[in-house]
């Protein structure tokens, strides 16, 4: 059932380490952040009061430019769900915003799809 | 890739992106997802883990850790950017049915599916099938073909696979950019048909 070894000990730093790094809070179940959506650091949003070390590590990784979610997980080698903690957190405190994943508002789903098959069609021809 | 050295180096999104889309490149274990995804993105392809612990879990908890399933789905994607505006997404899915919690994560927004099939091993794409018929994803199928595989025609992979007249069936090499960007524009040629 499970890909985690049997014999893996229960204590092990795998499975204790999200919780330290979101200080024993669980995963949130909020729809704030999904993969896609892009995040970027504000201006001044590092220097901005002492950070934890996961939390400057998606500092520093977003004051480049706007990346998904996804992507800070990747690059950061932790589980999606520790980022979305991290990121609502700095949010919280101004260091980061956001881009929607889509505003339905203002795009329609035909849209977009022209929008992907256009760019599909002039980047592999 | 070093995640260290991460600036001026094609890492991020030009400042004007405004949109992100994300498409599923699902199907059973070592069909080719990641072989498609890399050969399609602009970055190399990222791997992500989603930890399946019950949420609301609390380090106090530590002591009933033991008894818990706790399982780790590893998630590669890609990334395309597609117009001044507008980046996609594509997120190689496993298929397996014991990951419905990542499925619902990576299904909500989803343009579309593209279900990559092994003709040799068509049984084992049925797991997959019916997550994405499940989550009401509208996908296309792309036959994933290795050098000297037997033809099947579409009748027969139509039979086989159970799928509707209009779900389109294409041919592609998951390690070739053209045919594998060929798959995508006939799954987004679909999904404008059925949303026309």
């Amino acid at each position: 059932m499970s890909d985690v070894p049997d014999d893996l000990p229960a204590e092990s730093a795998d499975l204790v380490r999200p919780y330290v790094i979101t200080n024993g809070r669980g995963l949130p179940q909020s729809d704030r952040f999904e993969l896609i959506t892009l995040v970027t650091a504000t201006e001044g949003g590092t220097g901005n009061g002492p950070l934890d070390p996961e939390k400057r590590s998606v500092m520093e990784l977003c004051e480049g430019g706007y990346l998904s979610v996804a992507e800070i997980a990747g690059h950061l080698d932790l589980p999606v769900g520790i980022i979305k903690v991290l990121l609502s957190d700095l949010a919280e405190e101004g260091r980061i915003m956001m881009r929607a994943p889509i505003p339905r508002a203002h795009l329609t789903d035909v849209q977009v799809l022209q929008e992907v098959l256009n760019g599909l069609q002039a980047r592999f021809g | 890739m070093d995640s260290k050295h991460v600036s001026g180096n094609g890492v991020h999104l030009q400042e004007s992106v405004q949109i992100a889309a994300k498409i599923l490149v699902v199907g059973h274990f070592a069909v080719g997802k990641t072989t498609f995804i890399g050969t399609l993105s602009e970055i190399p392809p990222l791997r992500t883990e989603e930890t399946m612990t019950q949420a609301g879990a609390e380090i106090d908890d530590l002591k009933g850790v033991r008894g818990k399933t706790t399982t780790t789905v590893a998630m590669d994607f890609g990334r395309l950017t597609l117009s001044e505006r507008l980046v996609l997404y594509l997120f190689g899915t496993p298929g397996q049915q014991r990951f419905v919690q990542v499925w619902e994560d990576m299904s909500r927004g989803a343009l579309g599916a593209l279900v990559l099939v092994d003709p040799e091993r068509l049984e084992e794409s049925f797991a997959v099938m019916d997550l994405v018929e499940k989550y009401g994803i509208p996908f296309a199928i792309a036959v994933n073909r290795f050098d000297g595989q037997p033809n099947r025609s579409d009748d027969e992979l139509r039979e086989a696979l159970d799928l509707l007249p209009d779900t389109p069936i294409v041919t592609c090499d998951a390690r070739d950019e053209k045919s594998s960007a060929n798959a995508l524009v006939a799954l987004v040629r679909y999904l404008q048909n059925r949303s026309s």
